[in-house]
């Protein structure tokens, strides 16, 4: 079917994204590389000089580099790991023939539609808030001392927030994944007596292998680069406790304006996030063919 | 269905999965909920029955008129989306049905262009738009909301091409369709759920983003994330007012999705179906 | 078809000219400012500079306060030029002054009478003398506390007290079983956050952040103290979850009566005194804020939000002119004439505090008037140092090695690490982004 012409014709069609991409990657990369080897301070333009490898080396020696960059594997693991078990679990939950099955769909996937500083916030307000928030009157109601999520849990805090607002999509793949389940052979296995566990283990879990997949790249894409959450939130802290790579780099950018550091950690950030992403495609690639 | 289940087992999943969703569902509505609340009601406990005022919402919009933020978020949004479909549909229509060997790696290196942080090329990209005059304006940060998605609009559009069985199209030329007919009765039927929901999905990207649209814009182009950040920590506690204008920075979005919720499910695969 | 072509490049030059012509004469400025109740205020009032200034009209940017300072800071680095009005405080004043970015104000129109700013708030915003930002209200800290529980406890609070004196009284006034806290602090980090609370403290502890060579001082002797006494009164004093507590939560905290003493910002008082949204609004006593015994040092704290313009501004006499308007005595009337004298803008203009009827209407003016008098941002600590600012430290780097520092401090008062460790992490961060910076050779 690919003869010369419809091969040319495919290159024709494909050339303005690839092109498009290649500028949108190759200009900011350009000049973020070129930064990254200037001593170049918003605030003071006047004192800009060549640093050569000095932003690389004092980004790295950054006392908070390595927890910055164990936290932003907890975050990532730790939001997928609740999405994907969650997912599955509420997808088979809402696929069973259940009343006003529309309705409870409509509203597992909502958090997806609200804006990352607005889950934020209503979180941090209103939902884990110390002393107004819903869970610290749940902990009220039954005597307990209320818990102080932020300070105490800060990473499992902004997991649990960035996990809600990616549990819709995780759902909604996965959903879509089960409902094209064979069901005569569920059936098949269902008289065969096998139990409902193995059922899930043989069948269901190998079949959905595809779109955990796909769930885990494209969220993994997003949760990289994870920071608004945090800033609204913790602002890293207490200590290091909360600071992933992206706020780290935030930090640089726009509370020192160290437009050459924040420079020199975008790069850090891009090889290190590269190298998870060829592992990534090692690791779970192969389901994707 | 072949087998009946018994109405018991039904009414106990129908109350797990609303345990569930309600549970899932609660933050929003609890803004909501706030939302109609008096401040002083606001931070007084939980309460789920508001004195039902509209003071808030009357604050919030005299104080920053909500028309012009919602109009912009709406422009970048759609503009953003349509611009990112008329690059992506050939795009991922020439990787789906000529594929090269290159085409795995040519997607996937699309992906990663999202991996570099926004604030670390944030000085470079508010250069050159100030440089070039589109600072503030509507037009820059729709093609900057296009580039941002691209990858996942044609890695989606992708997928979903991919599933179009080519021998349909062989079928057809057989029986001598013509490339008008090919397209007209054949692909398009068959590509549109996948093009609707990528759409949708696009536009709830664009519409959430909250970086690069604040960032830059001053006034003219400011959407509707913008509009949340002049109510987000005030000095003070004014947690229903924050509440209102939340839910009318998230209600668009949220009834577009409640409504194309099915839409979406049905093109929502990534390839994840086979 | 030659002259349909003339006549529409007549038009066109018409309309252009009269574009010109509009243009100079209607100006549009655009205002950057922060969503404090103050702003949001003047915002409302837009329409009163308008009508009297039918030539100008205004847009708002109103942006939470860490948004807009990014966003500020960007486009002024940059000669962005998409502002016409900023609103910056004490910080940033004197650091965009020296790198030329922003407009002298020294011909103000004649009613402004810059020489009726309050001269704390007035050197804090001039640079050699000249005023680069109008101020549009400004604050000290001082000490707020309830009289009725105070008497109950039996303790009195001098009006001039030292640490010892508050610990005493939050110790006397704890009543943790009714929610009742001795003593509200902040802990949240960030450099405008606890770290403003905590500079002041170790200034009137007679601590310094550096000394003459830039090298951090936080395993001085004094900032031991410090950290510990704070510690000591927030662990066993303070509320719960007190390391995410900045203003906003003490304040509510304070309204909501279950707070003793707090210590913060004076523009506070008009919140806590405010029947509408306070639960104690006729038991709150003010006092100056602490010091430690033997060190004439109040805390020296001192903020103003200000008005300025900058360089990159196209249209900086109508921006003077909104300038003048918005922080010039007409406001403060108008104020008073629509909302009562009480939530007239303080701690700018000498006059409002010897106006009988705002002394009248507003119980914290006198503590509020010597607080602001007693700031020295020349020389906020009693030992030598190579800065100025108060509660801060005004050099362009202080935003994030106070956030930094700010993150330590809140850990060790989560009880994730103790004093020592906060202090000596501290030290180091710093030293760090000191030599980085260029200050340590």
């Amino acid at each position: 079917m690919a003869t010369r012409q419809t091969a040319s014709l495919a290159r024709l069609m494909r050339a303005p994204a690839i092109i498009l991409l290649l500028i949108w990657m190759a200009v900011p990369l350009a000049m973020t590389l070129y930064y990254s080897f200037l001593n170049y301070n918003l605030l003071n333009p006047a004192g800009t000089s060549w640093a050569g490898w000095f932003n690389y080396q004092y980004f790295y020696t950054d006392p908070a580099f390595f927890a910055s960059i164990w936290n932003t594997l907890v975050l990532v693991l730790g939001v997928l790991f609740i999405t994907v078990v969650g997912g599955i679990a509420i997808a088979i939950l809402i696929d069973k023939p259940i009343f006003g099955q529309g309705i409870v769909r409509i509203l597992v996937i909502s958090p997806f539609f609200v804006m990352p500083p607005v889950a934020a916030l209503i979180w941090k307000n209103m939902i884990m808030h110390p002393s107004y928030g819903v869970f610290a009157d749940i902990a009220k109601f039954f005597g307990a001392a209320p818990v102080d999520w932020f300070a105490q849990y800060p990473l499992f805090s902004i997991i649990l927030i960035v996990a809600w607002q990616w549990l819709p999509f995780a759902t909604l793949i996965l959903l879509t994944s089960l409902q094209s389940l064979d069901g005569e052979q569920m059936e098949a296995a269902e008289m065969d007596g096998a139990p409902a566990y193995s059922r899930f283990l043989y069948l269901v879990l190998p079949h959905m292998a595809r779109a955990i997949t796909v769930v885990i790249l494209i969220q993994t894409i997003f949760l990289l680069g994870i920071y608004a959450e945090i800033l609204v939130t913790t602002n890293g802290g207490p200590g290091t406790a909360s600071t992933n790579l992206t706020f780290l780099i935030y930090r640089a950018a726009r509370l020192n304006f160290d437009i050459g550091g924040a420079a020199a950690g975008g790069i850090i950030a891009v090889i290190l996030t590269n190298i998870v992403a060829v592992f990534l495609m090692r690791a779970v690639g192969k389901n994707l063919d | 269905m072949a087998r009946a289940v018994s109405r018991n087992t039904r009414i106990g999943w129908t109350i797990a999965a609303w345990v569930v969703a309600l549970i899932i569902f609660f933050p929003i509505l609890y803004t909501i909920i706030t939302s109609l609340k008096s401040e002083q009601e606001a931070i007084s406990g939980f309460n789920l029955i508001p004195s039902f005022t509209l003071q808030s919402y009357e604050t919030v919009q005299s104080q920053n008129n909500y028309f012009r933020p919602f109009m912009n978020s709406v422009i970048l949004a759609v503009g953003s989306t349509l611009l990112a479909l008329i690059v992506a549909i050939p795009a991922a229509w020439a990787m789906a049905f000529s594929p090269t060997r290159r085409t795995k790696d040519i997607l996937m290196w699309m992906l990663s262009t999202k991996m570099m942080p926004a604030v670390a090329v944030l000085v470079p990209i508010y250069l050159i738009f100030l440089r070039t005059g589109l600072m503030d304006t509507r037009i820059g940060l729709t093609v900057l909301l296009m580039l941002i998605n691209l990858p996942i609009v044609i890695w989606m559009l992708y997928t979903y091409f991919r599933e179009i069985p080519g021998e349909i199209l062989e079928a057809a030329r057989m029986d001598g369709a013509t490339l008008r007919d090919e397209i007209l009765y054949i692909l398009t039927p068959m590509a549109v759920p996948g093009i609707a929901s990528t759409m949708l999905l696009n536009i709830i990207l664009a519409w959430n983003e909250a970086f690069w649209t604040i960032q830059l814009t001053t006034t003219n182009a400011a959407p509707l994330s913008a509009f949340i950040a002049s109510f987000s920590s005030p000095q003070g506690l004014f947690w229903a007012k924050l509440s209102a204008a939340s839910t009318m920075a998230i209600a668009p979005i949220l009834i577009l999705g409640w409504f194309s919720q099915k839409q979406l499910v049905r093109g929502l695969t990534f390839g994840a179906v086979k | 078809m030659n002259t349909t072509i003339r006549a529409l490049t007549g038009a066109t030059a018409l309309c252009a000219i009269a574009g010109i012509a509009a243009a100079q004469d209607n100006v549009t400025l655009t205002v950057a400012t922060v969503n404090n109740g103050d702003m949001i205020r003047m915002q409302e009032l837009t329409g009163e500079f308008t009508a009297a200034n039918p030539t100008i009209s205004v847009e708002w940017v109103t942006l939470e306060e860490n948004i807009l300072r990014e966003r500020v800071t960007t486009d002024i680095a940059t000669q962005g030029g998409q502002y016409d009005v900023l609103t910056i405080g004490t910080y940033e004043v004197p650091i965009w002054a020296k790198q030329n970015w922003l407009v002298p104000l020294d011909d103000m129109p004649a009613d402004y009478d810059a020489d009726d700013l309050l001269p704390a708030v007035r050197e804090a915003l001039s640079v050699d003398g000249t005023l680069y930002a109008a101020p549009f209200y400004g604050e000290s800290a001082m000490v707020m506390y309830r009289t009725d529980l105070a008497e109950a406890a039996g303790v009195t609070i001098p009006e001039s007290p030292t640490w010892t004196d508050i610990k005493a009284a939050a110790e006397a006034m704890t009543d943790k079983a009714n929610e009742v806290y001795g003593i509200c602090l902040r802990g949240k980090p960030g450099w405008g956050e606890n770290m403003g609370f905590i500079t002041a403290m170790a200034n009137s502890y007679g601590a310094r952040w550096f000394d003459m060579d830039w090298k951090p001082q936080f395993d001085s002797e004094e900032w031991k103290a410090t950290m510990t006494d704070y510690l000591t009164m927030m662990t066993e004093y303070g509320p719960p979850g007190a390391s995410s507590n900045g203003f906003n939560e003490n304040l509510s905290l304070f309204q909501q009566g279950k707070c003793a003493i707090w210590i913060d910002a004076t523009v506070a008082a008009g919140f806590v005194t405010d029947p509408d949204t306070s639960t104690v609004a006729d038991s709150v006593g003010f006092a100056q804020f602490p010091n430690r015994e033997g060190v004439d040092n109040h805390g020296n704290w001192l903020w103003a939000w200000s008005l300025a313009v900058p360089a990159s501004s196209k249209s900086p006499d109508a921006a003077k002119t909104f300038i003048a308007w918005a922080t010039g005595k007409g406001y403060t009337s108008l104020i008073a004439e629509k909302q009562g004298w009480r939530a007239a803008p303080p701690g700018t203009r000498t006059s409002l505090y010897e106006n009988a009827e705002y002394q009248e209407a507003a119980p914290f003016a006198a503590m509020t008037l010597t607080s602001m008098n007693a700031a020295n941002t020349a020389k906020s600590s009693v030992q030598d140092i190579p800065y100025t600012g108060g509660q801060f430290v005004a050099i362009p780097e202080f935003q994030g090695i106070g956030t930094s520092v700010g993150q330590q401090f809140s850990a060790a008062l989560a009880g994730q690490m103790s004093a020592d460790d906060a202090l000596a992490s501290a030290q180091s961060n710093v030293t760090r982004e000191m030599t980085r910076a260029g200050y340590i050779k």
